[in-house]
């Protein structure tokens, strides 16, 4: 076999011709010439509504050249949290992550990127984000995340219009109307506690859980909030033995009397069922029960009225669970991924997902509380329209605040405020209570 | 020798061919053979299962963030902590009775499947072998919708009769009650299949000697029976002891640890802590002491087993 030996000049020649051809050649850019971008995102449980993120994402990779990839990761069994955990032990994994709960951005403070600049400019165009979010969401000062639209809820009230006018004299409709400002004066923690004893009594109790999981804890957060009763407070300092953790927990005595007997074993879609099943005058949830009984018992769907939340003796606090979209530090187009985010951020964006959503989904800016959607929905015509606080009458909390996060966020996933409340109403004494919880809260402060 | 006589060229050669020789008997050694077949399970079960629990380790070494080594300050803590001793008392209560009722009820059982003529007995045991086969993920679920506060079948069917519905789920009694009767109903077949093989390699003379001698039917178990199955016994209750204690599944789906914590196990709470709460180290370290408590169980049981295997 002969083999033909290539001379120094031939190489060279070569070698400066393809060269000049590379240097000269035009620049064509291709679908992926911005790089790759994955994206983690929560599961929506509204049908069609990933979809529309889908779409979003796409318009966007088109305009910007970047090839992306989309995961829809379920909440369910706690799988998206596992894999943002996985992905922060691995440091490696999607550029775009949805937080798998409220505390992820505090949880993997170290591990994400820092989001002032596009957060600035995102501010100033939507309006203020609420207090809440901004505990969630910044560290002294630098923001961890971006809030996202997709999934951020209120578990405000969600009345059957019948029952509530039948046993507890209430007309919600007439406190709440569609399209006006509340008249809510009236609507207290007392007499809230007087509707569920009425209700009780009339054979439909509400549905107010007391599980571990989020929506029994961010009722339990909201109504201590009222009350002005704090666990530990913003500079870490125990404060369970306090006048205000008494209150609460005789007033939580009394309403679990006044509820179905196994709410301690409830978890997130037991009160959805209770509602839908026809057995409970009033849920905390978002409307995502409504959308439900839309489906499946339209008869309860169209008496089903979403409102603001009863005030305590330190203001009218709502059970607010924001959502996150966050980039790890070890991403490997931040700037993609950061692009991403402001065009999910932008007012249009935001207004699509929230219709794509059926009005479930709530963005954290001020000025983004009146879109269309909500006064829109039925039956009953305007029952979402009070959903999003339109007149922001509430303070949006997350239960367990203020207390700094990392103590706040064990005090939330261990269901402390809960579980003292059944301890409590069970027949432990208060100050055995108490001393129990502040042995909890001593043992969440080890760093 | 004879190679060195013959191939006088070089003794690299020769080296050569013996190494080559050797490699060749090596390969056809039974053991040889059958250490390379079982390898890729060795290699498998080195990534998943020796590599992750010596991790486990590191991590219940480190503190919270784990930036530091603690050393056994994970452990110091949680023997500070009443429900890390509530969980222990509840893993133990939880493991010991599951295993005593799977045990009862496959000895039962197995004695019914036993006494089955041979024919139909192949679609009892099929039938009876049903829960266990079944994913426990998937018929816990079926459980959880039988307990459900808003939809229980069962409080429907006490209704009919007059009977007011039961918290199964969210009474700390009743919820204990639950996961342990979905545990024996998921785990029994286990026993049942593994002592009907046991019973089957009872010598029907054995109790043909017995029946001459006199012995009634709760002498035949007691004095025939019995002893001949007290390895297989053995080694059943240890392997369902260590399943159940580390059980995750049912607990999770049925009470997620609840009511206040009174029905966390430790795989369920080292979740809570470590996953949920965002205290790897702390989980590790809740979810690693479920060893040596292992550990001491099967010494002892495994030494009569042992001594028993001697005395035979």
């Amino acid at each position: 076999m002969s083999r033909r030996r290539l001379s120094r000049r031939q190489f060279v020649t070569a070698t400066a011709l393809s060269s000049a051809a590379l240097i000269s050649a035009p620049y064509l850019r291709t679908a992926g010439a911005a790089g790759k971008l994955s994206i983690g995102l929560w599961d929506h449980w509204v049908p069609g509504a990933n979809k529309t993120s889908t779409d979003l994402i796409n318009e966007w990779a088109a305009k910007e050249k970047v090839e992306v990839s989309v995961d829809y990761i379920t909440s369910q069994g706690s799988k998206l949290l596992l894999t943002q955990t996985a992905e922060a032990e691995a440091k490696s994994g999607h550029d775009i992550l949805a937080s798998g709960g409220p505390w992820q951005p505090q949880a993997f403070a170290d591990l994400l990127e820092p989001m002032n600049d596009i957060m600035g400019p995102i501010v100033e165009q939507n309006g203020a984000v609420n207090g809440t979010v901004k505990y969630l969401g910044q560290a002294d000062g630098k923001w961890l995340a971006v809030p996202a639209v997709i999934g951020s809820q209120i578990k405000g009230p969600c009345s059957r219009i019948d029952l509530m006018k039948k046993y507890a004299d209430i007309d919600v409709q007439a406190m709440y109307p569609a399209g006006s400002p509340p008249k809510a004066d009236n609507w207290t923690l007392d007499t809230f506690l007087k509707a569920a004893e009425a209700c009780h009594k009339g054979g439909y109790p509400f549905g107010i859980g007391l599980g571990e999981t989020t929506d029994s804890v961010d009722t339990a957060g909201a109504i201590f909030q009222s009350f002005g009763a704090e666990l530990v407070n913003a500079k870490g300092d125990l404060t369970i033995k306090s006048d205000a953790v008494r209150q609460a927990l005789e007033y939580y005595k009394k309403l679990i009397s006044f509820l179905p007997p196994d709410v301690a074993a409830w978890d997130d879609a037991s009160n959805n069922k209770w509602l839908i099943s026809g057995k409970g005058a009033m849920i905390l949830n978002p409307p995502s029960a409504w959308a439900v009984a839309k489906r499946d018992a339209p008869q309860i769907a169209a008496q089903c009225w979403t409102h603001g939340m009863p005030a305590g003796p330190k203001g009218r606090f709502a059970p607010y669970l924001p959502f996150f979209w966050s980039v790890w530090n070890f991403s490997k187009n931040k700037q993609a991924a950061k692009s991403l985010l402001t065009h999910l951020s932008q007012p249009t964006s935001i207004e699509r997902l929230v219709e794509a959503s059926g009005g479930y989904d709530l963005p954290a800016y001020e000025k983004l509380t009146n879109l269309k959607v909500w006064g829109e929905q039925e039956p009953p015509k305007g029952t979402l329209y009070h959903y999003p606080d339109p007149y922001h009458q509430e303070k949006l909390s997350i239960a367990a605040s203020p207390a700094p996060p990392k103590i706040a966020q064990q005090i939330y996933t261990q269901a402390t405020l809960t579980k003292m409340c059944l301890k409590y109403a069970h027949g432990e004494k208060m100050e055995n209570t108490l001393a129990w919880a502040e042995n909890q809260c001593e043992g969440f402060m080890r760093t | 020798m004879v190679d060195v006589a013959v191939r006088q060229g070089s003794v690299r050669g020769v080296r050569r061919a013996s190494a080559g020789t050797r490699l060749r008997y090596a390969l056809r050694r039974k053991s040889t053979v059958a250490f390379l077949m079982t390898l890729p399970l060795i290699v498998l079960i080195a990534v998943l299962v020796i590599y992750p629990a010596f991790y486990a380790i590191h991590l219940a070494t480190l503190n919270k963030s784990m930036t530091r080594f603690v050393g056994f300050g994970n452990f110091q803590f949680l023997f500070k902590r009443d429900t890390f001793w509530m969980v222990v008392e509840q893993s133990c209560l939880f493991a010991i009775t599951a295993v005593i009722f799977k045990a009862l009820i496959g000895f039962i059982v197995a004695h019914f499947a036993h006494n089955i003529p041979s024919k139909k007995q192949r679609k009892w045991r099929g039938m009876l072998l049903v829960p266990w086969v079944i994913p426990p993920a998937m018929s816990t679920l079926a459980w959880l919708w039988l307990f459900d506060p808003s939809y229980s079948a069962f409080n429907y069917t006490l209704g009919l009769f007059g009977i007011a519905p039961i918290p199964w789920l969210g009474d700390a009694g009743w919820a204990r009650f639950s996961v342990i009767l979905v545990n024996v109903w998921y785990g029994a077949p286990f026993f049942m299949i593994m002592y009907l093989a046991a019973l089957k390699s009872v010598p029907d003379q054995l109790y043909e000697a017995a029946a001459i001698d006199g012995a009634n039917w709760w002498q035949r178990i007691w004095y025939v029976t019995l002893p001949m199955m007290r390895n297989i016994i053995a080694i059943t209750t240890l392997f369902s002891l260590i399943v159940t204690f580390a059980n995750f599944d049912i607990v999770r789906i049925l009470t997620a640890g609840g009511p206040v914590d009174q029905t966390h196990l430790f795989a369920t709470w080292a979740f809570r802590v470590g996953i949920e709460g965002r205290d790897i180290p702390l989980g590790a370290s809740v979810s690693l002491f479920m060893a040596p408590i292992l550990a001491i169980a099967a010494y002892f049981i495994l030494r009569d087993v042992t001594k028993r295997g001697n005395e035979a």
